[in-house]
């Protein structure tokens, strides 16, 4: 959603934020992975958001400037703080990937439709990882709006999505084997009867 | 090992943030290598099941009702603030207008008492002061038939110390009216009649005498006609000439 022409005064914060609300709680709730905080988080930052919508600039992106503050809000809280005292690296610089197997972890995955195993794999992702992924495939989000965002270069978003990525493919091969391995005696026992 | 500098972009090729030119070649090379068509066809599907299974929290309606009742009385604040701006706004606008409009009916006012005294100072300087000269009334009043767009009564002032000296035509504003000189003493009061419509001027209710251009006047409207008095007497045979027109026209 891009501010154009009207000015903030002119333009309802409810008729812009509003629209917002559900992916803003979707994500906010990813972020603290409890209700209670997840509902705190959102109702701050509407009231943040309300507050300072004066200094809303125009032709910025609000979407980004909502998810930058519930981000922001989030980071200064007691759950924030605790969850993220592990910073990445972000200007770490990883080789190319390899190929990938012809049966890879996604292929299966997708095959059986595992959602709550994907979920879990992404809620277990470090936050950095977890929100880029999510601002990324689930908000649908540009580099841009990532950056704006999350207040980091475009280089850093694209290496540090590369990472969160790589990272939950690589938690997911483990749940890929025992899928696997269940799926072959459940093969097994198929043929024996 | 061909594909390793294709594979190492193909997030970003999947996301649709290459330049065009590249995402062109990126296109090609796809539709003719089946190792980078299958890995990026795993990698769709990876951030479809993304996709679907990000999507996973959703705020109950009371919840939103909450934040949505606490976002929407500060933009109600603004508006009060906004229509009690506008309604000051307004307010200072009427008054502004009002204020306007009053002076111009002083001015107006002040103008019209400037030219009933010049009237009066003109008549009394003239060598014909009247052009009936007559102190009976019922000689005075036929003479002004079908010279004004109007008739009126003239007071009996056989028995008061005011004595009839007789009448003129007198225009105020293009609009004609009655000039009447009456004597008090060794003082010239003048009488003017109008039509209270023609004169389109803004007047007070009140009849008081008021002090103009060091003359004393009293004005006031009756039977749709303009009255002003006019003239060097006091206050009080001003008032009396007046009341005395007011009760023969009542």
């Amino acid at each position: 959603m891009w501010m154009s022409g009207l000015g903030p005064q002119s333009d309802s914060f409810e008729e812009l934020a509003m629209p917002l609300f559900d992916q803003l709680y979707n994500f906010a709730h990813w972020l603290t992975q409890n209700r209670e905080e997840a509902e705190d988080l959102v109702q701050e930052t509407y009231a943040k958001a309300l507050k300072g919508f004066s200094s809303f600039q125009l032709g910025t992106n609000f979407r980004a400037w909502m998810y930058r503050i519930l981000r922001n809000t989030f980071l200064t809280s007691r759950t924030g703080l605790k969850v993220t005292m592990t910073v990445p690296l972000d200007p770490e610089e990883d080789g190319p990937e390899l190929a990938v197997e012809f049966e890879t972890p996604e292929t299966i995955l997708f095959e059986r439709a595992n959602r709550e195993l994907l979920q879990s794999a992404i809620g277990e992702l470090p936050v950095y990882f977890r929100e880029i992924i999510l601002l990324c495939d689930v908000e649908e989000m540009s580099y841009q709006e990532i950056a704006e965002t999350l207040s980091i270069p475009i280089g850093t978003v694209m290496s540090r999505l590369s990472r969160a990525r790589k990272t939950l493919r690589d938690r997911l091969r483990p749940q890929f084997q025992a899928g696997s391995a269940t799926a072959t005696i459940a093969k097994g026992t198929n043929r024996g009867l | 090992m061909v594909c390793e500098s294709w594979k190492a972009k193909l997030d970003t090729y999947l996301d649709g943030e290459l330049p065009s030119e590249e995402m062109r070649d990126f296109d090609t090379h796809v539709h003719n290598c089946s190792s980078c068509a299958a890995d990026a066809l795993t990698r769709v599907q990876m951030k479809r099941g993304i996709q679907a299974a990000g999507k996973r929290f959703a705020p109950t309606s009371e919840f939103r009702r909450r934040v949505q009742s606490t976002i929407a009385t500060k933009p109600h604040r603004r508006f009060r603030l906004t229509w009690m701006f506008a309604a000051a706004l307004s307010i200072l606008t009427v008054a502004s207008l009002l204020s306007t409009y009053l002076g111009v009916q002083r001015s107006r006012r002040e103008q019209v008492y400037s030219e009933i005294a010049d009237l009066h100072v003109a008549a009394l300087a003239s060598s014909s002061r009247v052009d009936v000269v007559s102190s009976d009334r019922h000689t005075v009043k036929p003479w002004f038939q079908g010279k004004i767009p109007f008739t009126f009564d003239l007071p009996e002032v056989q028995n008061s110390e005011f004595s009839l000296v007789g009448g003129r035509m007198t225009y105020l504003g293009q609009t004609p009216g009655a000039h009447l000189i009456y004597a008090v003493r060794k003082h010239q009061i003048s009488v003017f009649v109008f039509q209270e419509g023609a004169l389109r001027r803004g007047w007070d209710k009140s009849s008081a005498v008021t002090k103009e251009l060091s003359f004393n006047m009293a004005t006031w409207s009756q039977g749709g006609l303009r009255y002003f008095v006019i003239g060097d007497a006091s206050t009080a045979d001003i008032n009396n000439l007046a009341k005395l027109f007011k009760s023969t026209s009542s």
